[in-house]
């Protein structure tokens, strides 16, 4: 790429169950990273809303709803919604008019407030939509985790010891950021005294679903440069590819994978990474850190095998060694994850690229992964949405 | 069953047959020879295959247990719970001839602890929870081949 995209600012409203609008949650997290930039808001010329389903119109709307909330200043808008990939396609949106030369500086902005309990599909008798049907038949997001762990279990004689740990070590890093709606450490035994979810999974190995909001401000590398920002961390590769036929897992919302007659089925989840890979010139080995997607704790696990960190089927081998954990060869989720935030769903995949900026930064405070040059994130919801961005310095 | 109630409908009307043995019904390519569930309105969906004859194939009766869990806790609507809630289990079971996975409820009484991955299931119709339908509506599951009914 000629141009280059720097993120020149971040910032989050802290995650929690606020039961406020979620404009008041984006409007906080865009404020913190134009505070952050450096920049004022009138200079922003593109906004790029992450999208929520659950909070009406304004909410299909975002990037609307917050610039009209900021103050309308004449910017362009942007609304993009791709189920947990949300945030990183309104991301792309934003480099896009950047690289190519229509705008210098773009906010982008993701927030959500969601309800207690199980994420639900959109009312009314729909047996056409694959989501109301599942949901009819009593088939949940956890469902899906469930299968997974189970699978792995089966194929690498992982144990739902090796699920425990994964929240046990998160919560450890979660204990240090403030953003956290969880900062409690939790040991192993507690997570195996809690109640069944989705056998073998656990309730606390499944992540909550909250509220929240973040915001990043990008740049191009010449308008930073300008700013004497120069060395802001700059925005290496966003993959958003969409899964090849046929699928290789049940995935959510299906109930059944297309058959796999004519073609030999590939991981979507693998390909998500890969992609983000090959646009940064960077392979697995040049990862300091990774802000992975721990629906579950056994999908971190996946994630991890996903994202070349350790050949397939040695991420609990890798998590016992303590590989994973801050201090360690690879740390992974070093904000404490989704186990310590919860799923604020447009906001989510943001809130990912926040951490790395932060950490690349040096600014992670007790959270620091030390000398942190790439760092990688990687998230997958439904219809075939997913995303891995990497960020650089 | 009380035999003075008519007999439950369909849950998901079209979508598997009643008969002995009961069967889901898919989509199969004439093409590729790609199949899939539920069935297909909009032609096949394999990229290299420009097919668009789409045929209604009833599927395997029996696959193998792929994987499986529980809902433990009562899912939320459109789900249709009994009073109380009972927790069920879940399985997603392989086709061997259509390669493909489709996931269902087990049948009640199955001791998930007897439950092996790669182990022998089989497709039944029984009825499910629904508004105001006291006999309930007919839906597929699995249950390990061979079973008592």
């Amino acid at each position: 790429m000629s141009r280059e995209v720097v993120i020149l600012g971040a910032g989050m409203h802290p995650w929690g169950k606020w039961g406020r609008n979620f404009v008041e949650y984006g409007v906080a997290a865009a404020r913190a990273a134009l505070a952050d930039a450096g920049v004022a808001w009138r200079d922003i010329r593109f906004v790029s809303g992450g999208a929520t389903m659950r909070c009406g119109y304004p909410g299909y709307v975002a990037g609307a709803t917050f610039a009209q909330a900021l103050g309308w200043q004449g910017a362009e808008v942007n609304s993009s919604y791709a189920a947990c990939a949300t945030g990183s396609q309104a991301l792309a949106a934003a480099r896009a008019k950047i690289l190519g030369g229509e705008v210098e500086l773009a906010l982008v902005v993701g927030a959500d407030t969601t309800p207690k309990g199980f994420l639900a599909p959109a009312r009314g008798e729909r047996p056409d939509d694959p989501d109301w049907v599942r949901f009819r038949i009593g088939v949940t997001n956890p469902t899906y985790f469930g299968l997974y762990a189970q699978r792995r279990m089966h194929l690498y004689g992982d144990t739902v010891e090796d699920f425990a740990l994964v929240k046990a070590k998160n919560s450890e890093h979660g204990v240090h950021n403030v953003l956290a709606r969880y900062r409690k450490r939790f040991t192993p035994e507690e997570v195996a005294a809690s109640a069944i979810v989705a056998a073998p999974l656990r309730l606390m190995d499944i992540c909550a679903t909250s509220d929240g909001g973040a915001a990043l401000v990008l740049a191009s590398r010449d308008y930073a440069r300008r700013l004497g920002r120069g060395d802001a961390p700059r925005l290496a590769a966003i993959s958003v590819v969409t899964p090849t036929f046929p699928s290789a897992l049940l995935e959510m919302p299906d109930l059944a994978t297309d058959g796999a007659m004519a073609a030999t089925p590939a991981s979507f989840r693998a390909a998500l990474p890969q992609k983000a890979y090959e646009e940064a010139g960077l392979g697995p080995e040049d990862i300091d850190l990774a802000e992975v997607y721990d629906l579950s704790t056994a999908l971190e696990l996946d994630w991890i095998e996903d994202l070349q960190l350790c050949p397939r089927g040695e991420a609990a081998a890798l998590l016992r060694s303590g590989a994973t954990r801050l201090g360690g060869r690879i740390p992974v989720n070093p904000s404490g994850g989704l186990a310590c935030f919860g799923e604020a769903v447009p906001a989510q995949a943001l809130a990912q690229v926040c951490e790395l900026v932060w950490q690349l930064r040096g600014q992670a405070g007790a959270r620091q992964v030390e000398g942190a040059r790439a760092g990688i994130t990687c998230n997958q919801g439904l219809f075939g949405h997913g995303s891995a961005v990497i960020v650089t310095r | 069953m009380p035999s003075t109630s008519s007999p439950p409908a369909p849950l998901l009307p079209g979508w598997y047959t009643l008969g002995e043995p009961p069967q889901l019904i898919g989509s199969h390519c004439a093409g590729c020879g790609s199949h899939y569930f539920p069935r297909l309105a909009t032609g096949c969906r394999n990229p290299d295959c420009s097919d668009s004859r789409l045929e209604d194939v009833p599927l395997s009766h029996n696959g193998r247990l792929w994987s499986f869990t529980t809902a433990s806790y009562q899912p939320p609507a459109p789900y249709v719970a009994a009073e109380p809630f009972v927790p069920f289990a879940l399985a997603a079971v392989e086709l061997e001839r259509e390669r493909m996975i489709v996931l269902g409820q087990v049948v009640a009484g199955v001791d998930l602890d007897t439950l092996r991955i790669g182990m022998a299931m089989e497709l039944v119709i029984e009825p499910v929870p629904a508004e105001n339908e006291p006999a309930g509506r007919l839906l597929w599951k699995w249950r390990p081949a061979g079973a008592a009914p």
